[in-house]
């Protein structure tokens, strides 16, 4: 509790010693991750097969619909958002020197 | 005892602050950590009804209406208040101390308050007290932001002020209990809540100020200001319509800034706002079910949005960085901050066995119930979204990603602590629902675990997932820049303060003109003294007392033909 760093640390720490490698840094631990990331998408698509679905409304009858809805809502998102930057994004000091208050 | 205890909640916030601000070192600490336990305890245990009423002028304010929908409020807050102050019991700074408890303490005189005008005295306390967490960064810029937020939180007091007065005099009460939007007073109301609430176009104070203040203000201010508003809004306007609609615009807009800004935090503060559309909107549907939804959904997302930013302030702390193209890489050296950010990035996006699961989900069953199937898609839509920006977006960019080279440590203990509470809570909420369901105000008649919910929203998630990962891969995704990002704040930061600041040079140079004016004239005018009664002046010379008597003669002959005449 005894902390004398500042709110804001001045600079950030950087450890120059060689250092062990973390699970990330190796490329085949990323594939295996984005394996498991296939593989329990498509358990969740196949568990449909097997549970009784109550939906509440009809559009969700459709085979997979928040699966397909998931996807397809991220993706225009994201790809929305792309445009939305061209429009809104400005420099970072934009506000600076306005003397707003 | 019990009764010597039973006080409104904000007095031990208030006496507290007062103490703390006296005390340096552990004692402060102890009575940090006491303050919110001992008025919890006295609240626990309070029966229903009104209590501390107390006359002013010719008004008796409520200063303590105990209900199930205040007492919800009412013990949510004193959990935030406590996460809030373990987080910030390394700091040495009584400004952040201080504030923060009179601002928590506001917070509950707010939910508390039976009256109108007791809600404006707690609405005035909360703007007044929160804008010291903002000042306490101590940067030019976090003043500037903290002056614009001073700004819009007053206006919306004055707003609430007005609308109480027309209400008043409408009907002459001030009891806060349903108001509605069938008068003029009722719409000056919803109108103050709404800026609270940060409805759409009136929501720039939260984006602005929030990622401004320091790691722990954002904490406290996370927690309080705008479940403030849903209580409010809950209590005063439910089933109105335009909720409905307004809340699913909240849930919407937001997201797409958040997955293009930068700064990590100020991405929490949008998807903040999206959080908030998900109660809006159950309060404007009204039924049990979706005012149930609304209220736990408050108390699920003060948690872990305190989560949030309490893991995004400990990045912001330990490196000196916020924004996403700075960082990356920190699970290395940060490893607790990381899974307890993750652990509150799985409770916002609502998956099975978090707390967003068992509450957000309520609204979104209400809203097909009341024959809204247009805004339950667009709700579908931002659970999608927020597990996008908030669940993928806000751990990846800080701690995987890219490595920054940054290795900082996790950090201190007591901050640690913090976020370990509130991750537990949201697991806790998450598997055992049942104990929030029971504080709820109506009967929980709705069961979270079905088959079919889980898989859907399994589903939902993880193919949101599986969308962020195509588009990481394929190199669509765009690139974290910086930048700002111009948003309804644009329009009194950009033209009207150009306008305020051409007004201002034509009012300098009117007024300069003016002045020049006025100086000849008062020169002028002090000639014309000077003359009269300077050293040679007719009226400083000094008379004898027979001239003076003369003079008086003179002075009383006249009054006298005066009143003759």
């Amino acid at each position: 509790m005894s902390e004398n760093t500042p709110d804001r640390a001045p600079e950030a720490p950087t450890d120059q010693s060689p250092e062990r490698l973390r699970f990330f840094d190796r490329p085949g631990n990323v594939k295996r991750f984005l394996g498991a990331l296939y593989a329990i998408c498509a358990l969740a698509l196949g568990f449909e097969f097997f549970i009784e679905r109550h939906v509440s409304h009809p559009w969700e009858e459709l085979f997979g619909f928040h699966a397909l809805y998931g996807f397809v809502v991220c993706v225009t998102l994201v790809l929305t958002a792309k445009e939305l930057r061209k429009i809104v994004m400005r420099s970072e000091d934009y506000y600076d020197g306005d003397g707003d208050a | 005892m019990t009764a010597m205890l039973e006080l409104p909640p904000f007095v031990f916030f208030l006496v507290g602050a007062g103490l703390v601000a006296a005390t340096r070192g552990p004692l402060r600490a102890l009575i940090l950590l006491a303050i919110p336990i001992v008025s919890a305890i006295s609240l626990f245990g309070l029966p229903d009804g009104s209590h501390f009423n107390v006359g002013l002028f010719d008004y008796e304010l409520q200063l303590l209406r105990v209900d199930k929908l205040s007492l919800l409020f009412g013990y949510l807050f004193h959990l935030a208040a406590l996460i809030a102050i373990i987080y910030s019991l390394h700091l040495r700074d009584t400004v952040q101390h201080v504030s923060g408890l009179l601002y928590a303490g506001g917070a509950l005189a707010a939910v508390f308050a039976g009256d109108l005008i007791t809600l404006f005295l707690a609405w005035e306390v909360l703007a007044v007290s929160s804008v010291f967490l903002i000042l306490a960064r101590r940067t030019p810029r976090a003043q500037a932001a903290a002056m614009r937020y001073l700004a819009i939180q007053v206006i919306s007091g004055l707003i609430l002020l007005a609308g109480v007065l027309v209400r008043l005099n409408e009907l002459g009460t001030t009891e806060f209990t349903f108001i509605g939007l069938d008068s003029p007073g009722g719409l000056l109301i919803f109108g103050a809540f709404g800026i609270k609430c940060a409805f759409p176009l009136l929501h720039n104070w939260l984006t602005d100020a929030y990622p401004e203040a320091t790691p722990t203000g954002a904490v406290f201010l996370s927690a309080f200001t705008t479940k403030v508003a849903v209580y409010a809004l809950a209590r005063g306007y439910p089933g109105t319509e335009v909720l409905v609609y307004i809340g699913a615009a909240m849930t919407l807009f937001p997201i797409f800034y958040a997955v293009i800004e930068n700064d990590l935090r100020r991405v929490l503060a949008y998807s903040m706002i999206n959080q908030l559309g998900f109660m809006v909107c159950g309060v404007g549907l009204g039924t049990a079910l979706a005012i149930n939804g609304a209220v736990s959904h408050a108390f699920n997302d003060v948690i872990f949005k305190s989560l949030l930013f309490m893991s995004m302030g400990a990045v912001l702390r330990q490196t000196g960085r916020i924004n996403g193209s700075e960082l990356g890489g920190l699970y290395k050296t940060m490893p607790f901050t990381t899974g307890l950010c993750i652990v509150g990035a799985l409770s916002i996006s609502a998956f099975p066995l978090f707390s967003g699961f068992v509450s957000k989900s309520m609204v979104m069953v209400a809203a097909l119930e009341e024959g809204h199937p247009v805004v339950w898609l667009a709700l579908l839509f931002a659970s999608a979204g927020v597990f996008h920006h908030a669940g993928i977006k806000i751990p990846f960019f800080a701690f995987f990603a890219h490595d920054s080279g940054i290795r900082a440590r996790d950090p201190s203990f007591n901050m640690l602590l913090a976020m370990g509470i509130a991750a537990l809570i949201c697991i806790f909420n998450g598997v055992w629902p049942w104990l929030l369901y029971s504080l709820l105000p109506f009967p929980v008649a709705y069961e979270p675990y079905t088959a079919t919910h889980v898989l859907a929203q399994s589903q939902l998630l993880l193919f949101s997932a599986l969308a962020f990962a195509w588009l990481k891969l394929s190199g669509l995704y765009p690139p974290e820049l910086k930048g700002v990002n111009i948003d309804a704040d644009w329009i009194y930061r950009k033209p009207l303060n150009w306008l305020a600041a051409t007004t201002m040079a034509a009012a300098s140079r009117w007024h300069g003109a003016t002045i020049d004016a006025g100086r000849q004239q008062l020169n002028w005018l002090g000639r014309l003294i000077f003359r009269h009664s300077g050293p040679q002046g007719v009226l400083a010379r000094t008379l004898e007392t027979g001239g003076a008597a003369l003079w008086v003669a003179i002075l009383l002959a006249a009054s006298l033909l005066l009143y003759y005449l």
